[in-house]
């Protein structure tokens, strides 16, 4: 195993599940609780310095129990690595902490995932939607169920009649 | 950072103890709410800012987009990895060459497919050739929205040689699709080639005269130098990246830190700046033109002169065009790659690749088959908007259109 | 078609400095020479109407290159690139904001008919709200299809009638569409 996932779980056993190494890129699931925990680790710990946000992503596994699956990407640019953290979030309970305090930009990509996919992050400090309004009411588009032409929110154009009354 | 934050408030918070307004009288003051966008002038596209005003500083930002979402991560689960190239064009329009190859990069590095030398080459010249495209770009809008029109048509009127220069290699000017899974569509002629050497002669001195468009401009130098200062440190957590992030003074460049293509073959330098503030992104990305253009003298110089432009693996990378002309095999084999895809492996992967605005990465998941089962955008002018809240605080109105300026945000890119 | 019209219809006929042509083909030909259009880029599209108006292509030759910030002052609408749905009731907004006579180019295969983006979020068509006068294929458009989209629109421009009524502007929600 990684050296880097070595430490993860060797700090972590509870949270820590399981490290895969595939094609040069480190990915390290870890149980949602601890998320958090390990995240103020990976940029805090002088051997981790992990102080830049890649990129905060989402996939849906619809036939799984624990359906959705969150993932950060985080780079150190000191030691030159970059570690792939990922958890996973049953359907009925959508929730992840939010890493926002860690990282500020996770704010946008936390959002992002959020719209996408409809996964909550607990003390996010804005938590809306981003691409789609506010008022979208199809639900989350990047999810499996969802078609891809939409459910017909595309073609309504209910404004037209708007300006008409006034 | 303490400092900034104590630099920030003196400027708009007015001491009532002073003896100057000890003795004005009290007066009713009120937040202002500025509502810029969807559709305005200077917003680079359909982005909408809500400004909260204290006068006429800025107190809180809201970015709202989402005006040009196109749902291309959808789109891209339901067609091929070749059928996605051409939606990479329009992800960065104003860059297309190089969101195909940082795509390109992320789907050989799924496929383990090596690209041959020559491509390798090709690919490197022609992306430096978009990124000077791209900053002359930036530079003609920038210096446009700050008030110096100037500049715009002396950027335009290089840039437009370059466009050409594209037109004549694939047939397009902005979405150019040139870029293949293992390598590149076609190979230089030798017509291109005498016209890039002539460029590389005649470019540099064009730099030389924007620079002195602007570098002694009162106003420019007004508006840029000491704006939107982001430390290193903040950049780094707001995942800034390219000419942001290097502008505070952090060396983070793919082409040093992850090299690929021809990079490693090139000497080159990566400009850094001190400040943090717009002038300090304005003279990286004047600086990485200059270096933009030795890379390609050196590649152009240490090319290969002969050698295949396309890898030759069957089962991922197209067959030449003049066999699928003529061979049946390879004309099922084109069919299939493109109606069927090929048997990606199971697995995940994020390839970063240093576009001219910052980190361009792709975040691809497959579950085998042709059609990529998750495949994320990581786009560097979404990610920059992230930060404009913090580095907007405390800044005039007249800066909010400098500092979205100053990231290069591409909205088709943002919003994807 | 001759806007001047030369012949002895009247008795200045021949003279040098007087011309004689009908009020209606003058008030066309006056509009037809100044298009104001909004700068309304959208995406990849906005990019050439851009390059469009910089050195080398200068859209000014054809009187359309006063490019103004808001609608009121405009009376062409460039629509240059993806139309999604929610920027759709900002589009009809800035149309209907347009004085009269106004005209509505769709510059592109995506506000012409969605292009490759058929998803859950992008209109099928900038026609279904808006009535369009011209359409411009090509993905993106390059400036001189632009030109030949602005030209072809002058000539539609010579075509109206100025003094007699006009039938009904089209209301897209009268006729059903979208």
């Amino acid at each position: 195993m990684h050296s880097l996932a070595e430490a993860i779980q060797a700090r972590f056993p509870d949270g820590f599940l399981n490290a895969q190494e595939w094609r040069g890129d480190l990915a390290v699931t870890v149980k949602r609780e601890a998320l958090h925990e390990i995240g103020r680790f990976l940029k805090d710990d002088p051997s981790m310095a992990c102080d830049y946000i890649v990129h905060v992503s989402s996939v849906d596994w619809p036939d799984e129990e624990e359906r959705f699956e969150v993932v950060y990407e985080i780079y150190s640019i000191r030691h030159r690595h970059r570690i792939r953290v990922k958890t996973r979030v049953p359907e009925h309970d959508c929730y992840v902490d939010s890493l926002t305090d860690i990282w500020p930009g996770a704010d946008f990509m936390e959002r992002e995932v959020f719209d996408m996919m409809g996964i909550r992050f607990n003390n996010h400090p804005d938590m809306r939607r981003i691409l789609m309004p506010d008022d979208f009411p199809e639900g989350y588009p990047l999810r499996k169920d969802f078609p891809l032409q939409g459910k017909g929110w595309r073609d309504t154009f209910d404004f037209l009649n708007e300006g008409a009354a006034s | 950072m303490a400092q900034l934050e104590d630099q920030r408030e003196t400027i708009y918070k007015v001491d009532p103890a002073h003896p100057e307004t000890k003795d004005l009288p009290i007066l009713r003051t009120e937040e202002l709410l500025l509502n810029m966008g969807p559709q305005h002038p200077a917003t680079h596209g359909v982005l909408k800012v809500i400004l909260d005003l204290e006068g006429e500083r800025i107190t809180k930002s809201t970015v709202v987009m989402g005006f040009l979402h196109r749902g291309v991560e959808k789109l891209a689960e339901y067609g091929t990895y070749h059928q996605f190239i051409p939606h990479t064009d329009r992800l960065d329009y104003v860059c297309a060459m190089y969101n195909n190859f940082a795509y390109c990069r992320a789907v050989e590095k799924l496929m383990n497919v090596t690209v041959p030398e020559r491509a390798e080459y090709l690919r490197t010249i022609v992306a430096e050739v978009q990124r000077i495209i791209g900053h002359l770009f930036w530079l003609g809008t920038q210096a446009l929205d700050i008030g110096a029109m100037t500049v715009f048509f002396y950027t335009f009127r290089d840039r437009e040689i370059l466009l050409d220069w594209f037109d004549e290699l694939c047939g397009a000017r902005l979405t150019t699709s040139w870029y293949r899974i293992g390598g590149v569509e076609r190979d230089l002629t030798a017509s291109l080639e005498t016209k890039i050497r002539d460029f590389l002669a005649y470019f540099p001195p064009k730099i030389d005269e924007y620079v002195v468009f602007l570098e002694k401009n009162r106003i420019w130098l007004a508006r840029t130098v000491g704006v939107a200062v982001i430390s290193a440190e903040d950049a780094l957590g707001y995942g800034l990246s390219g000419p942001t992030l290097r502008g505070s003074g952090v060396d983070y460049d793919l082409r040093k830190y992850e090299s690929y293509g021809a990079y490693p073959k090139c000497e080159f330098s990566v400009p850094v700046g001190k400040n943090g503030d717009t002038y300090d992104r304005y003279w990286i990305r004047i600086e990485e033109m200059r270096e933009s253009i030795k890379i390609i003298r050196q590649c152009m110089d240490q090319i290969p002169k002969e050698g295949p432009v396309l890898a030759d693996v069957p089962s991922v990378t197209l067959p030449p065009k003049n066999r699928v002309f003529t061979n049946l095999e390879s004309m099922i084999q084109q069919f299939k790659l493109f109606s069927q895809g090929f048997d990606a492996p199971p697995g995940e992967i994020y390839c970063g690749t240093e576009a001219h605005k910052g980190e361009l990465g792709f975040y691809i998941v497959s579950t085998g088959g042709g059609k990529p089962y998750r495949l994320k955008i990581r786009s560097p002018s979404f990610i920059h908007m992230g930060a404009f809240d913090y580095m907007a605080k405390g800044y005039m109105i007249a800066d909010a259109v400098t500092i979205f300026g100053s990231y290069d945000i591409v909205m088709g890119e943002c919003d994807r | 078609m001759g806007l001047i019209q030369i012949g002895k219809k009247h008795e200045k006929d021949g003279d040098i400095g007087v011309i004689t042509l009908s009020l209606e083909k003058a008030a066309n030909w006056a509009r037809k020479g100044s298009l104001w259009p909004m700068t309304f880029g959208l995406a990849c599209c906005a990019i050439e109407m851009i390059a469009a108006v910089s050195s080398r292509y200068d859209v000014d030759r054809y009187g359309a290159g006063v490019f103004r910030g808001s609608p009121r002052q405009s009376d062409l609408m460039i629509v240059a690139g993806t139309v999604c749905r929610r920027m759709a009731p900002v589009i009809r907004k800035i149309y209907d904001q347009m004085p009269e006579p106004k005209y509505v180019i769709s510059m592109g295969s995506c506000a012409t008919s969605g292009n490759i983006y058929d998803s859950y979020s992008v209109v099928q068509g900038v026609d279904r709200f808006v009535p369009v006068d011209i359409y411009v294929p090509g993905c993106p458009p390059t400036p001189e299809a632009l030109f030949d989209g602005i030209l072809k629109l002058q000539d539609q421009i010579m075509q109206k009638r100025v003094f007699t009524k006009q039938p009904e502007q089209v209301r897209p929600q009268e006729k059903g569409i979208g």
